[in-house]
């Protein structure tokens, strides 16, 4: 697969890997937090850990928008979907997050009409073909993917469609990471920034985080060489005490981002003054609602929605390990009563989060694996 | 962060009652085990790769606790032939019907007769759409008890039909679904002897519903079954992998994909017979059906107490169906095929074992994908095409899209 | 949300301009390339495919020259490995 491929190259991959380990001060601990969903995914799908020294260690920030929408909001989704007049369509990410009676997937078991959609725009094809429904689609995602809903809002609208709207749960990730970055038990050297909301966003909006916070950051891509380089090029800024912005991930993120994509987003939807973050609590201009002048395109104007507030279980310490204090296994709850068969917090909820991650494919310590791999 | 003062109900904000109670559990959990384990207990913190394994083994035992139903309504998990269907299995029908012949949990029974070793098999087909690229329902049921039975190492001879059909259903349909077993059926040299036929009304059985059993007989001696894997032992797959599981999920038209891809539903029981015939020293067999090979990994690893390793790089898998795997963000290896064997063989016999695969058209494309190991058992592991290891556990409910 | 996979675009769809028909490996699926309506989008290019649009076009200047980098990575690594096993210190 082209512009795949490539970029898994093994032997590449060792020769990346030796370079970070000369870059290694003796003595010294790193802790880079990649933000972004896909990259945790891509590191454990792949084994990348393998290949960093001992020194560095990953840390899994809180780039999983599935992850983070409260339990409440999950009711509130929920409750719309059992409207018998309502087809509800959602990317699959979500059917399994579980809110306080179940998930979607759960739902669809009692009956209710849920639809598992791969892209906003199958949701137009479903109102479309059926009239006297009303389809509300689960809108989730970062900036990445709030373009796309955008547009679809957009196209709704030129149609004139009358039984459309969107449950808007889009997320925004630079309050995310300033709040780790403000959070007073913040260990963190650097960032592995998120290479495909960045293709939204462009690379300016982490100015703040070198400027401020005196941390680097580079943009990566997804494939396993893409975020080796980028550790590469992190651990060479700290070896040179330096902190910029860097783009690893050029081939496809322009540095000033996708102004259509911004425009399309600005014109449909706006900042909500604040928003709870599962896992961080509430984070002011989080999140994305949609503009009073869409508002027949808003589900949470159409319906009413609940809008109970489910706590966190005490026990849940998930804002911890999107923070990087404790690492999945550290939790006290991890693998026992939180399993990806039953999460209880946001780190396991999707197969991308942390402690889901680490359950599904990293649930070994290294030396094991080592073992039973060289023989 | 400040935390505007939301709360909807004046108790404060509500808790999920099942969150509570699974901590509940934990927690009575976790207090027996330490009056267990209090002698062990140790005031200083323990290092960090300590603790890990620490926690490691405490998943361990959460994982070999007796598996129970936790939900109160069956969902298309428990269909989906991962973690939830076999806790399915084992904790109601295994504790219902409970006898040695169930216990192995394998393909198929092997039954003593007077004297005669028979082999005995059922399975529902229930796949939507009922016909797509490379085959139908017919096919798919035909094919599935034969494969079934060969895996047991029989020889697959009589095959019974079982029908439930919706009202409404179109009996042209009907006769090519007839027609295709038929065919499929003289492909594999069994004879469709006995059936049944119902209907029920408009809306059930998503147009039509098969149920096959099937019988055969075991003309040798080899010992077959998951639980024979020894460390050593080499496994192969017959051909590429995820066919027909992407076919079906193309075919159902909602993701709006168009590939040229196609069912490999095919009868295996002739390939099968190369096999015993060149591999004395074969050890198990499983068809890679629901669940994909990923979970046939796994319960090799489980059943044999063992350990498994395989290289992704060794995987076959086709070029379309991995475009389509990485579009939707499925794993192949989860994806369920219907005319590929996972065979477990004795290293001295697996080069003749891969070379009667490669001879018998259907496994052209055979490939040898791993090894199992003594430790750490119970446990898949996977070395990615990248160089990196990671573990490969079974699935939590259908593989389901992904966008992130 | 991250999984965008690269696919190449095959052809314009007649009536509507907004849509694109996208190759992935072999499979085929209408996207819609609204997104980068600022830039020129022609068959043969490639673009990255999220969620059913396309949110960039991938710069394949780019993207050769972050292969090159990792080639020469690779290559230092392979020379010095060379390196390596011909000296002696004894």
């Amino acid at each position: 697969m082209k512009f795949v491929d490539e970029f898994r190259d093994a032997d590449k991959a060792h020769a990346l890997a030796a370079r970070i380990a000369a870059l290694c001060e003796p003595g010294r601990q790193y802790k880079l937090m990649e933000v972004c969903g896909g990259h945790t995914h891509t590191i454990y799908k792949h084994g990348l850990e393998d290949y960093l020294p001992e020194q560095v260690t990953l840390v899994h920030g809180p780039g999983c928008p599935v992850c983070v929408i409260p339990m409440g909001r999950v009711d509130d989704a929920m409750a719309l979907a059992s409207d018998p007049d309502v087809i509800m369509t959602s990317f699959g990410d979500m059917m399994r997050v579980p809110g306080s009676n179940g998930s979607f997937f759960d739902a669809k078991a009692r009956g209710t009409d849920i639809r598992m959609v791969y892209s906003p725009l199958d949701s137009l094809k479903i109102a479309r073909q059926n009239p006297d429904k009303r389809v509300v689609f689960m809108a989730i995602g970062f900036e990445t993917t709030a373009p796309s809903t955008a547009m679809t809002v957009l196209r709704a609208a030129a149609e004139g469609l009358t039984n459309f709207s969107i449950f808007c749960n889009h997320v925004t990730i630079i309050p995310a990471i300033k709040a780790i970055l403000d959070s007073p038990d913040l260990r963190l050297d650097g960032f592995i920034g998120p290479g495909h909301v960045s293709t939204v966003i462009g690379c300016r909006p982490y100015e703040f985080i070198a400027r401020d916070y005196g941390k680097p950051v580079v943009v990566a891509g997804f494939e396993p060489l893409d975020i080796l380089q980028s550790i590469y090029m992190l651990m060479l800024q700290l070896a040179n005490g330096q902190a910029t912005i860097e783009n690893q991930y050029s081939r496809v993120v322009p540095w000033d981002g996708n102004a259509v994509a911004l425009r399309a987003i600005g014109q449909t939807m706006e900042l909500r003054p604040y928003f709870e973050w599962r896992g961080l609590g509430f984070i002011s201009h989080s999140a994305l609602k949609v503009r009073d002048s869409y508002a027949r395109f808003d589900a949470e104007n159409l319906f009413p929605v609940p809008g109970v507030r489910v706590a966190d279980p005490k026990a849940c310490q998930c804002g911890e390990v999107l923070k990087g204090v404790l690492k999945p296994w550290e939790c006290k709850v991890f693998g026992t009563a939180c399993t990806p068969e039953t999460p209880i917090g946001t780190c396991m909820v999707s197969p991308e989060g942390a402690c889901a991650a680490y359950y599904n494919y990293g649930r070994l310590t290294r030396h094991r694996v080592r073992e039973a791999t060289t023989s | 962060m400040t935390t505007p003062d939301l709360d909807a109900s004046p108790d404060g904000p509500a808790s999920a009652r099942w969150v509570e109670a699974a901590l509940r559990e934990h927690d009575a959990q976790a207090a027996s085990e330490a009056t267990r384990f209090e002698h062990r207990g140790s005031p200083q913190p323990l290092p960090g790769t300590v603790r890990e394994e620490l926690v490691l083994e405490r998943i361990d035992r959460a994982r070999r606790a007796r598996p129970r139903v936790k939900e109160d309504r069956i969902t298309m998990s428990h269909g989906a032939g991962g973690k939830a269907t076999q806790t399915l299995i084992e904790a109601l029908f295994l504790d219902a019907f409970r006898n040695p012949v169930l216990e192995p949990l394998e393909d198929a029974a092997r039954l003593h007769v007077n004297g005669a070793r028979v082999a005995m098999t059922t399975d529902s087909y229930v796949v939507s759409p009922l016909f797509f690229p490379g085959g139908d329902i017919g096919d798919l049921a035909v094919n599935g008890t034969v494969n079934d039975l060969s895996m047991a190492g029989a020889t697959p001879l009589f095959l019974s039909a079982g029908f439930i059909l919706e009202e409404g259903f179109p009996v042209a349909d009907l006769a090519r679904i007839a027609a295709s077993m038929q065919a499929a059926a003289r492909q594999a040299g069994v004879q469709v002897v006995t059936g049944d036929t119902k209907v029920v009304q408009k809306g059930k059985a998503d147009g039509c519903y098969i149920n096959t059993a099937g019988i055969g007989v075991i003309e040798h001696s080899i010992n077959l079954g998951v639980a024979q894997a020894r460390p050593g032992d080499v496994i192969m797959v017959s051909g590429p992998i995820g066919d027909h599981g992407i076919t079906i999920m193309l075919a159902r038209g909602e993701l709006d994909i168009e590939a040229d891809i196609y069912s490999d539903t095919a009868p295996l029981n002739g390939l099968v017979a190369d096999l015993l015939a060149a591999a004395p020293g074969l050890h198990a067999l499983r068809d890679a059906t629901r669940g994909g090979v990923a979970t046939i990994l796994n319960e090799i690893a489980t059943a044999a107490g063992v350990g498994v390793v395989v290289s992704e790089d060794d995987i076959p898998v086709r070029a379309v169906v991995r475009g389509a795997s990485e579009l939707l963000g499925i794993d192949p290896m989860y994806v369920a095929c219907e005319g590929r064997l996972v065979a477990v063989v004795s290293p001295e016999y697996a080069d003749n074992a891969l070379a009667a695969l490669r001879a018998h058209p259907l496994g052209a494309q055979a490939a040898v994908i791993g090894t199992v190991t003594a430790e750490p058992p119970g446990i898949v592991q996977l070395k990615t095409a990248f160089g990196g290891t990671r573990i490969v556990d079974l699935l939590v409910g259908d593989p389901l899209p992904r966008i992130c | 949300m991250c999984l965008g996979i690269p696919g190449e675009v095959i052809e314009f769809l007649p009536d509507q301009p907004d849509l694109a028909r996208v190759d992935v490996s072999g499979v085929r699926r209408v996207i819609n390339v609204g997104l980068l309506v600022d830039e020129k989008v022609e068959p043969g290019d490639w673009v990255l495919i999220h969620v059913g649009f396309a949110l960039s076009k991938i710069d394949e200047d780019e993207a050769a020259a972050a292969l090159q980098f990792l080639e020469g990575i690779g290559q230092a690594y392979e020379d010095e490995l060379a390196a390596l096993a011909e000296s002696r210190i004894e």
